[in-house]
């Protein structure tokens, strides 16, 4: 931390000034997420061209269009003929706009499956890059079928028959991240974040108010370590102590020393074992137990509207008997009201 | 609004809950009567949320479910709290509709045709998914595929459960690798949207079906509203994410009012059988050329294979 450039050198970086033992878990928490979402950080392309030699990118989903949000093709990675899918956002304004902020359309998806196709064909292994707050959740997207095309790229690359695995690199927000992100191996950087929906959304939804951003990024345990103890990543890489942002270059060499060491590992065995162990490493995600056969339950019926009225001029009535005392003896025996409930 | 009270009982022994008022339409529905009619209001054709018992009486042969897994329950892996811890939303959602999770499945039959179902009701924490319900819907597909039967399910669902975090994503992969797994095997699996299906059901096993239907005027769609408005301040178009407007898009096959629904399934089961597997032939090593007819060759001049086993 001693050699972190002056904070004038990063006018748009949020870094946390204070140590980090200092800082309460929430601000922990948080500084992750700004930093997973500095635009500034490597994104696919920067990374891929860093670690890998050769790259060729290719263009198109061959159904609609090219979506500048998902990039993706061919590259060497220490002379390993790989194909690399990502995510792209830009790191000044105007790339980040023309990259839609590294939020896919259908095409998008499309085009990834293509290319996860391709791979299979010529039996390379496949590597995904992921960074997105999630899917474009826009009109266009919805009317191309957004969703379907996310359930397609998630169920081709559960079956797809070649070595797969996926790095977040920033954000992994939701269903936009996973159509990209099922792998034998599954990687993160250190200050990634992967979540199932982004700490505004879920604050909006369960706190009613977007300003529980930061408690919500807490409860859902989002950062790489907490994820690679729910068993949702298998490794977290290291960034460099200024964060990747300030080392492309050596951010990069790690990953690359990672990726190559599983690789070899991967692209060794047979295939029919990492699509049952790929198959088995989702399978077995998820908590519950299981109590056995229930006993009856009986069921409330929601009251209506009758009962709910009823229930509400009773209250009162009840409040003025007590009030102005039984009127006569046996008068409780003999109200005309019904019962609230039948059943009680 | 004008509205309607009921008339104040004056007897002992009415009954309550007499009326529910159409959303839609604002019609006073007498609860008889609606229930008679699938829960679809009677004037205007709204079709209300079924609970899971209801929707497994209408579109099942009487008494034909077998209902399994039925002792799966949620666990709190990220010890979430918002407002109120995680186990509490769970047992005030227990309580509230006496069952234990979003989602039931089983076996049953419709209209003869032995399948496995799984229907999710929204009444239980907005019929979100998490582990035990995409333990469920995988499950359900791993026994279509074991016991070579159709698969339906019956979606009704706001999207994966935020408080199980990305163990609830994850079951997006785990139901679409299942789903995956049955497809190739040659089983077929149908796809029933109902209102609403949103999110990460939608861009998972909903939208996955081999045949897709969905109810009439259903909200489906990847994104809420709110999420919309949220994210891009992009507001969406009336009319939207709704069934009629995925059928128009080419995502759904066909909408099925709820009266009708039975009779579709049955009619689509009737088409949609598991492809036969092939006898385990002589042992030779490779598939082609070793004399047996192709699966669908097969089933063509035996047609009875598949009814027996159907009746069995």
């Amino acid at each position: 931390m001693a050699d972190r450039p002056p904070a004038a050198m990063q006018p748009e970086v949020e870094e946390p000034a204070i140590p980090a033992d200092e800082l309460t878990i929430r601000e922990q928490v948080w500084a992750r997420v700004q930093e997973a979402r500095n635009v500034k950080r490597p994104h696919t392309l920067e990374l891929v061209r860093l670690m890998a030699t050769d790259v060729v990118e290719l263009h198109g989903d061959r159904l609609f269009g090219d979506d500048p949000a998902m990039v993706g093709g061919l590259c060497r990675l220490d002379g390993r003929a790989i194909v690399f899918v990502g995510h792209q956002k830009g790191a000044e304004v105007e790339e980040n706009i023309a990259r839609n902020f590294g939020m896919p359309h259908p095409e998008g998806y499309r085009k990834a499956m293509r290319l996860f196709r391709l791979a299979e064909r010529l039996g390379v292994p496949v590597v995904t890059f992921v960074d997105t707050p999630g899917a474009y959740p826009g009109a266009a997207s919805e009317e191309r079928g957004v969703a379907e095309s996310i359930a397609r790229s998630i169920q081709l690359m559960c079956g797809l028959r070649t070595p797969i695995v996926s790095v977040i690199t920033g954000e992994g927000g939701s269903g936009g991240a996973l159509a990209i992100a099922v792998g034998d191996v599954v990687l993160a950087l250190e200050n990634a974040v992967y979540s199932v929906i982004t700490p505004e959304g879920c604050a909006s939804i369960l706190w009613r108010s977007p300003d529980a951003a930061q408690q919500a990024a807490v409860a859902m345990r989002i950062t790489a370590g907490e994820q690679q103890a729910l068993g949702v990543i298998d490794r977290v890489v290291g960034e460099p102590a200024e964060g990747a942002h300030a080392a492309p270059a050596e951010t990069a060499r790690r990953l690359r020393e990672q990726l190559a060491v599983i690789l070899d590992e991967l692209v060794a065995r047979p295939v029919e074992d990492l699509l049952d162990e790929r198959y088995e490493r989702y399978r077995r995600m998820g908590a519950f137990a299981d109590s056995g056969p229930p006993q009856a339950v009986v069921r409330p019926e929601r009251p209506g509207i009758a009962d709910r009225l009823r229930i509400l001029l009773g209250s009162g009535r009840g409040i003025l008997a007590a009030e102005l005392g039984p009127l006569r003896p046996g008068a409780a025996d003999e109200v005309d009201d019904p019962p609230l409930r039948e059943d009680g | 609004m004008p509205i309607k009270l009921p008339f104040r009982p004056r007897g002992r022994n009415l009954p309550p809950d007499l009326w529910t008022k159409c959303p839609a339409c604002a019609e006073m529905l007498y609860n008889k009567q609606l229930e008679k009619n699938l829960r679809v209001c009677t004037r205007c054709g709204h079709h209300f949320r079924l609970r899971v018992d209801a929707r497994l009486a209408q579109l099942l042969d009487h008494e034909t479910f077998e209902e399994r897994d039925a002792g799966l329950e949620s666990l709190d892996p990220l010890g979430f709290v918002d407002q109120k811890p995680y186990p509490e939303r769970l047992t005030a959602a227990r309580q509230a509709t006496g069952i234990r999770e979003a989602a039931m499945w089983g076996l049953g039959t419709l209209g003869g045709h032995r399948v496995a179902i799984c229907v999710m009701d929204f009444a239980f924490m907005g019929g979100s998914m998490g582990s035990v319900v995409g333990e469920k819907v995988a499950r359900a597909a791993e026994t279509a595929l074991a016991e070579r039967l159709p698969l339906i399910i019956v979606s009704s669902s706001g999207g994966a459960r935020m408080q199980e975090g990305t163990l609830a994503l994850m079951q997006l992969a785990k139901t679409c690798a299942a789903l995956g797994r049955l497809g190739e095997a040659g089983v077929p699996y149908i796809s029933v949207m109902t209102d609403p299906t949103t999110g990460g059901v939608f861009a998972s096993y909903a939208a996955l079906g081999d045949v897709n239907l969905a109810e009439p005027k259903a909200l489906i769609g990847f994104a809420g509203a709110r999420v919309s408005a949220g994210t891009i301040a992009e507001t969406l178009p009336e009319g939207f994410q709704s069934a009629e407007f995925l059928f128009q898009h080419g995502f759904v096959d066909r909408v099925v009012p709820r009266a009708a629904l039975r009779d579709a399934l049955v009619g689509l089961l009737a088409y949609l059988r598991p492809r036969p597997v092939p006898r385990p032939a002589t042992a030779g090593n490779g598939s082609a050329g070793n004399g047996r007819l192709p699966g669908p060759l097969a089933a063509l001049l035996d047609p009875l294979a598949g009814q027996e086993a159907r009746r069995g």
